[in-house]
């Protein structure tokens, strides 16, 4: 019979031999690191890429206020009609759909707050507490951010700089409680939205040639980190099932053509904002855009239901 | 006390990221996306994001006040490199805009500066995006 102190030692030396597992792994990083200068690695990029020993990788979807301010920067205008209502809010019970929902709410809240659509923008930021509490998110959005929306209905700045807090708070919130999943969710669900907002605002592309279709277009290059975040969260169920509606998405848009060209930066010494210059050659035929638009739909009505 | 650290290092890392680092994007605002983690000197970290033409951006990283400095790179789909802060006095921020949609990297590492017979040094670094607004 194993002793209560015998018991303590064989843990003891369990834990050594653990540190000491993990302590070698991390020297042995740190020596390749240390090898590296960064003119090293700006000399030869081939160099760059032989570094293995990313402790760390994340897939940044564009959120959704970045979102929002993609579709009112490529002309965009609004429409409440295409927001998903928030009658629909007591629908949504379970994990997936209430993370899929808080996403879309966060797209919708965004976009409206953008064209200064106040009582909306409450509105939204009231039914994505709901979401958000429904996750277990709490004190992510309390009621003091209302009030404060409520308070600074004529100063956008103040309203944006809220909306981005609560963002902030979310996703933070779910890292620290180890729900990295539940965040990909909700990241997806409000990238869906914007997609979805920004395809049902172009009617026939045959007749136009605007800056939202380029940013429809541009979404091919997200999808590949949608995917890849999604990846990283695999075993899930719920992130598999919306691992395989985005490769159905990926089929379709395999017909949309992107081509980059060689980036080069150009530095602007008065305004100090650097400018990357390239060529992109990008493609859509309207056969092919609405099969994306009818797709987004699809997934769209499947993920409000 | 095994799971409390981890606990409390996380608490202490989204703390950095929103009170601190955050306050590197003013005038931008903040996109609202967290991505911070604990490294150890000698760590490194990648970032995939598309950035999208028309709006500008700044990018700040930052590391909690146990690392001395930070080094982040900008690197397209090829791993070319963009920008370096080492070439910049290692500065926590770079303004920029494209011209065309890009998918880009950003490479950050925590060099070693501790010295050899001292134990690595390990904190929080975030990676965070501003937008700026018209």
């Amino acid at each position: 019979m194993i002793t209560g102190y015998k018991k303590l030692l064989i843990f003891t030396v369990a834990i050594l031999v653990a540190v000491g597992i993990v302590s070698c792994k991390c020297n042995r990083q740190s020596d390749e690191v240390m090898n590296l200068s960064p003119d090293e690695i700006k000399t030869d990029s081939s160099l760059v890429s032989s570094i293995e020993s990313v402790k760390q990788i994340f897939y940044s979807l564009p959120s959704p206020l970045e979102t929002a301010m993609i579709l009112k920067r490529s002309g965009a205008t609004y429409n409440e009609e295409l927001l998903n209502s928030i009658d629909n809010a007591s629908r949504y019970n379970t994990t997936k759909s209430m993370a899929l929902n808080l996403g879309i709410y966060s797209t919708d809240l965004s976009y409206a707050s953008l064209f200064d659509q106040t009582q909306a923008t409450i509105k939204y930021m009231t039914v994505s507490k709901k979401m958000a509490e429904g996750l277990g998110i709490l004190n992510a959005i309390d009621n003091s951010v209302i009030q404060k929306l409520e308070e600074n209905i004529n100063n956008r700045e103040v309203i944006l700089e809220t909306i981005s807090e609560t963002f902030l708070n979310t996703n933070s919130i779910l890292e620290e409680d180890d729900r990295v999943a539940v965040g990909s969710v909700i990241l997806v669900g409000g990238w869906i939205e914007g997609l979805y907002i920004a395809t049902s605002l172009v009617g026939d592309i045959s007749k136009v040639d605007n800056e939202m279709v380029d940013r429809i277009i541009d979404q091919k290059l997200s999808l590949q980190t949608v995917l890849n975040l999604l990846k990283q969260s695999i075993s899930n169920a719920d992130v598999k099932e919306l691992y395989n509606d985005m490769l159905e998405l990926e089929k379709v848009y395999n017909d949309v053509k992107i081509s980059v060209s060689n980036v080069e930066v150009v530095q602007d010494g008065k305004s100090k904002v650097a400018t990357l210059r390239s060529k992109n050659a990008t493609s859509i035929s309207p056969d092919a855009f609405n099969k994306l638009k009818t797709k987004v739909k699809e997934l769209r009505t499947k993920y409000t239901a | 006390m095994f799971f409390a650290i981890p606990f409390k290092t996380h608490a202490q890392c989204k703390n950095f990221a929103k009170k601190i680092c955050r306050l590197e994007l003013s005038p931008y605002i903040h996109d609202g996306n967290y991505n911070a983690a604990i490294l150890t000197e000698g760590e490194d970290a990648e970032l995939f994001k598309t950035f999208y033409a028309g709006q500008q951006y700044r990018i700040a990283v930052c590391g909690s006040e146990t690392l001395t400095k930070i080094e982040f790179m900008v690197m397209d789909v090829d791993r070319k490199v963009l920008y370096s802060n080492a070439k910049n006095n290692f500065a926590t921020t770079w303004d920029f805009k494209v011209e065309n949609t890009q998918q880009l990297i950003i490479l950050v590492k925590v060099p070693v500066t501790s010295p050899k017979d001292e134990e690595l040094k390990s904190g929080c670094v975030a990676i965070m995006f501003g937008l700026k607004t018209d």
